[in-house]
């Protein structure tokens, strides 16, 4: 009995320190298990959640370009795009070299397909091919299980339904490049474009909007079990603009294969209702990468398709300048309704002489007749009084040569020479130079943006802003709604410019009589320019020597600025024909007919009605003269 | 003298009558109890394994649970010195099926370890651990300390463990082996051998280690290396040692909730039912959780050291010794591996994980414990105690 008691003791105590070092042992799991579930509870919760959660950016659709009447100039089309998110695979490279088994892609794209991989966040997702076709589509679809991690979704395109015709006032996307896209993530996400020119790139952070997310669950497949989260992200805004799709076609195509700008403005509240310029281009081609030889025979053609002739186009404004140019003696009082001039056809300075455009001469005229029939000598007489600084206060006020902040990215300023400029430029200013000024000849440069402007501002009395945006995200902006403050110009003064436009266009003899309105009872009052570009030898001067003998890109440019209805002036207008010869010739039908159909067709007057300050400012008073 | 005159049957218990009845209200059901809580647990694991369908893990497994159960209480009731007697015969059938499966058996992830037995698939090495305690308690029954202090009368029960360790390396499975060679060593320790000798070959070990190392298989060389370092190849088998503590990890205090443990739901670890199946419970119920089934699994290998220590005989001693030694080996190598502690072998988690070998081999050694808790006071023949 002792020994069986002893040896059970024994046995006991042995199977008792075993026992005890199990304990141990467990004691050990327990203490890693509260390492691993409490202690390390976060890291490896955050680890499953990535493990399972997936977070992509969606691109957010861009905002709607319309014309004043919500007809689409930049719209959204859907196609199909592959996404790829490397953190749904387990196996990134497999899954690309079975996709690139399916889908061909060229070896330029593979490259940036892997450095996007290598340089994107995880949370954004890598464009394999943008526009797949129905068959890429089906082999897609079909190897789903070969591909986890291929996202198909639904994408957006730029397009551009008026194509070249509102190319250069909407402007185009391009995708972001990789600099951009390294500044700011969000632009690497497949989808997302970059206004680079017009209204896309002027109000790019208004129409491009806040990308959303989707959260996904996945399996250890990288196969979506299910959406978690969703967040469409905000849409970005429609930019409603100035411009009536009508008009913008109707100045495209009266400009047809002329090369040119025409501009149309509200002369109200400076609204831009028409800016085209031509020749033009197709600016949905941005969005997918201009093709190289499209891209060289932009490059190279000396018309300058991706130029926007409107607001960058720098142009001698000849005659049309004769407004601001009277306007500018009348201030500084060299000039009055009653000042007569006699033009014998020339003018001469010294030794240089300085033809009128009729050698015949228009004999002993007043300032209206003077704008009547466009004569050169009374404008080089009435400059040499007056001077080039008062000119060019007169032309700054009217909006010419200065910067309009205008709401389109690289709005040309141009220039209207002043002694101070000359000085700068060192540029030794002689009489000659004062006598060209008078016929906007010489140094000046104006955009037809400047001169539609000045156009507004002449008729409405009031310092027109020009603008194009009218609504954002459908609220009127306040350029639109505020009426501009007065010119400061002497009601008298523009009383007898107005008369002199008046009879520009609605007298016989006025340069610009083939023009003049066919409607009832409302009348356009205009300016007819002739500006060369190229210096005559003073004996083809003399002889009259016919420019359309000229080479085409040595021809005059012809322009035409016009406003009507001249009682209650709603609509201004520029035209410019590059090396289009007289103005009266083939710019002044182009604002014929862009004036009929605004004048029957009242965009502006549609959305706000004519009324107020506009009375105010017209009619002009009856100014007597010959 | 020890093996044909250690008992008979035909001789009436001494003390008191011992029908079935009473034999059965003997049993310990609060171990039982406790066998059943565990199956319950892995019903919820794998239930939940399959997405929260009893198809296609729990629903087989609890009914081969149920038919186990019924085998477990049956061998409860025999008699224990039947089952010692029983002891060298099925340590010769373990080692003869260990030698079958080397040379039929089925290759499941790259090692032999199957024999298809009809209905059910049977796995030696599973069967094995417990026939060699069974074997071991026999020949140390009645063994003085004098003999368990000789080199001389030890050395054939070293043998009676190296034999199927090495059988089982061969197979290969390291996990098992291992714990193979810890049963035998602490039946051993249980039996008297002086504790210092297994000092002398653990030093040993460490000393071969590295030559052992070069001989091992290479999926172990590299379950070894990715122990070691399981970040480096985190797609490869390391894959899963990262899966499972981030499984073990997000659980926190009271876990993801049941059927909602997204390691678990979406698949992050390959064949979580039968190795990882501690994952789902960690991930799903948390610390809180995993920590009630530790609980469970130490109070019921803590029932088997009482079953030990309260035993009259040395036979029921060292088997249930053993039985308990196998209990905390499944779950300290298998919770280890879980943890990235060891690495990686396929040792299930008794009771819990997929599988029905496993569960057939723990439910007849739980048998031969409850038949040790029932025979507690029998006295072997031969037996001079008084």
């Amino acid at each position: 009995m002792r020994r069986a008691a002893k040896e059970r003791n024994a046995f006991s105590r042995r199977a008792a320190l075993i026992g005890a070092g199990q304990a141990l042992v467990f004691g050990g799991i327990a203490a890693r298990l509260y390492n691993l579930q409490i202690t390390n509870h976060s890291k490896y919760a955050l680890m499953a959640r990535q493990n399972s959660i997936s977070e992509r950016l969606v691109a957010p659709e861009r905002g709607l370009i319309t014309d004043r009447f919500g007809v689409v100039l930049a719209g959204n089309q859907q196609h199909w795009r592959a996404l790829f998110m490397k953190a749904m695979a387990p196996e990134p490279n497999a899954v690309l070299e079975n996709f690139y088994a399916l889908v061909n892609i060229t070896s330029a794209e593979k490259a940036r397909i892997a450095r996007d991989l290598a340089g994107h966040p995880g949370y954004i997702p890598v464009l394999l091919k943008d526009y797949l076709d129905w068959q890429d589509m089906a082999a897609i679809e079909v190897n789903t299980p070969n591909l986890p991690g291929v996202i198909v979704e639904v994408g957006a395109s730029r397009a551009y339904p008026l194509g070249p015709v509102a190319a250069h006032p909407v402007g185009y996307v391009a995708r972001p490049n990789q600099e951009e896209a390294q500044a700011n993530t969000v632009l690497a996400l497949p989808g997302m474009r970059i206004g680079r020119a017009g209204v896309e790139n002027e109000q790019d952070t208004v129409l491009r909007g806040v990308p959303g997310f989707v959260q996904t669950e996945t399996n250890v497949h990288g196969v979506v079990v299910r959406e978690v989260a969703q967040d469409s992200g905000t849409p970005g805004e429609n930019v409603t603009l100035g411009l009536d799709a009508g008009l913008q076609q109707l100045a495209v195509q009266s400009l047809a294969d002329n090369t040119g700008a025409v501009v149309m403005l509200d002369a109200v509240n400076g609204e831009i209702l028409a800016l085209a310029s031509t020749p033009s281009f197709d600016p949905a081609l941005f969005d997918t990468g201009v093709p190289t030889a499209v891209w060289n025979s932009w490059m190279t053609d000396p018309r300058h398709p991706l130029l926007n002739k409107a607001t960058c186009g720098l142009f001698a404004p000849g005659s049309t300048f004769k407004p601001t140019v009277a306007l500018a003696a009348m201030k500084a009082g060299t000039l009055t309704a009653d000042t007569i001039h006699t033009c014998p056809g020339y003018l001469k300075l010294g030794s240089h002489v300085f033809w009128c455009d009729d050698h015949a001469g228009h004999g002993a005229i007043n300032v209206v007749t003077a704008l009547q029939v466009s004569c050169d000598v009374f404008f080089y007489k009435v400059a040499l009084d007056t001077g080039i600084d008062p000119i060019a206060a007169m032309a700054h006020r009217m909006g010419l040569a200065t910067d309009l902040k205008l709401d389109l990215p690289n709005a040309a300023t141009g220039l209207v020479p002043t002694h101070e400029w000359a000085r700068e430029h060192r540029i030794s200013w002689v009489l000659g130079d004062t006598v060209v000024q008078g016929i906007g000849q010489g140094y000046t440069q104006l955009t037809p943006l400047q001169l539609a402007t000045m156009m507004a501002r002449i008729a409405s009395g009031n310092e027109v802003q020009p603008h194009i945006t009218r609504r954002i995200g459908g609220v009127l902006q306040p350029a639109s709604t505020t009426a501009a403050p007065p010119l400061n110009v002497d009601d008298q003064h523009l009383a007898i410019v107005r008369k002199g436009l008046f009879e520009v266009v609605n007298t016989p003899n006025g340069t610009g009589y083939a023009a003049r309105l066919l409607l009832p009872d409302v009348q356009m009052a205009g300016k007819t320019g002739t500006a060369q570009v190229h210096n005559n030898t003073s004996t083809q001067e003399r002889d009259n020597f016919n420019d359309m003998q000229l080479a085409w890109a040595q021809r005059p440019n012809a322009l035409f600025i016009a406003y009507a209805p001249f009682e209650t002036p709603r609509y201004a207008i520029a035209v410019v024909v590059e090396h289009g010869n007289y103005g009266a010739q083939s710019a002044a039908p182009i604002a014929h007919a862009m004036m009929t159909y605004a004048l029957q067709h009242d965009p502006a007057g549609r959305d706000t009605p004519l009324t107020g300050p506009l009375q105010t400012a017209t009619p002009a008073p009856p100014v007597t003269g010959t | 003298m020890m093996l044909e005159s250690s008992l008979s049957l035909r001789r009436p218990f001494r003390d008191r009558s011992f029908g079935l009845l009473h034999k059965f209200l003997r049993i310990n059901w609060l171990f039982v109890f406790c066998v059943c809580l565990l199956a319950g647990v892995g019903y919820a694991a794998l239930y939940s394994a399959a997405g929260g369908s009893p198809q296609p893990y729990a629903q087989g497994q609890i009914i081969r649970f149920a038919g186990m159960l019924v085998v477990m209480i049956v061998i409860a009731m025999t008699d224990i010195r039947f089952i010692a007697k029983m002891s060298w015969l099925a340590y010769a059938a373990g080692i003869v099926l260990l030698l079958v499966v080397m040379k039929f058996g089925h290759t499941g992830l790259g090692a032999k370890r199957w024999i298809d037995l009809g209905p059910i698939e049977v796995q030696p090495s599973e069967l094995m651990k417990l026939f060699l305690a069974m074997a071991l308690a026999n020949y140390f029954k009645r063994a003085t300390p004098e003999q368990t202090g000789s080199l001389l009368f030890v050395a054939p029960a070293a043998l009676a463990i190296l034999i199927p360790v090495a059988l089982i390396l061969k197979e290969p499975n390291l996990g098992t082996a291992i714990i193979t060679a810890a049963i035998g060593a602490t039946v051993l320790l249980g039996a008297g051998v002086r504790w210092w000798w297994f000092a002398i070959i653990i030093a040993v070990m460490a000393i071969a280690a590295p030559v052992l190392y070069t001989h091992l298989h290479a999926y172990q060389k590299a379950r070894i290396t990715i122990f070691l370092n399981p970040g480096a190849d985190p797609l490869g088998a390391g894959y899963n040692i990262i899966q499972s503590k981030i499984a073990l990890g997000s659980g926190g205090f009271f876990g993801q909730g049941y059927l909602h443990g997204t390691q678990n739901q979406l698949n992050f670890l390959p064949e979580k039912q039968t190795d990882f199946v501690f994952t789902i419970i960690a991930e799903e119920f948390g610390y809180a959780g995993s920590m009630a089934v530790l609980a469970l699994l130490f109070f019921m290998i803590t029932l088997a050291f009482h079953t030990a220590m309260t035993c009259g005989h040395m036979y029921g001693r060292l088997v249930a010794l053993g039985v308990g030694t196998n209990l905390f080996m499944y779950c300290f190598v298998n919770l280890s591996m879980v943890m990235g502690l060891i690495p990686v072998g396929g040792v299930p988690l008794p009771l819990v994980s997929y599988g029905g070998s496993a569960l057939t081999a723990v439910m007849l050694g739980f048998g031969v414990l409850q038949s040790v808790h029932v025979h507690r006071d029998v006295e072997f023949t031969g037996h001079t105690d008084d």
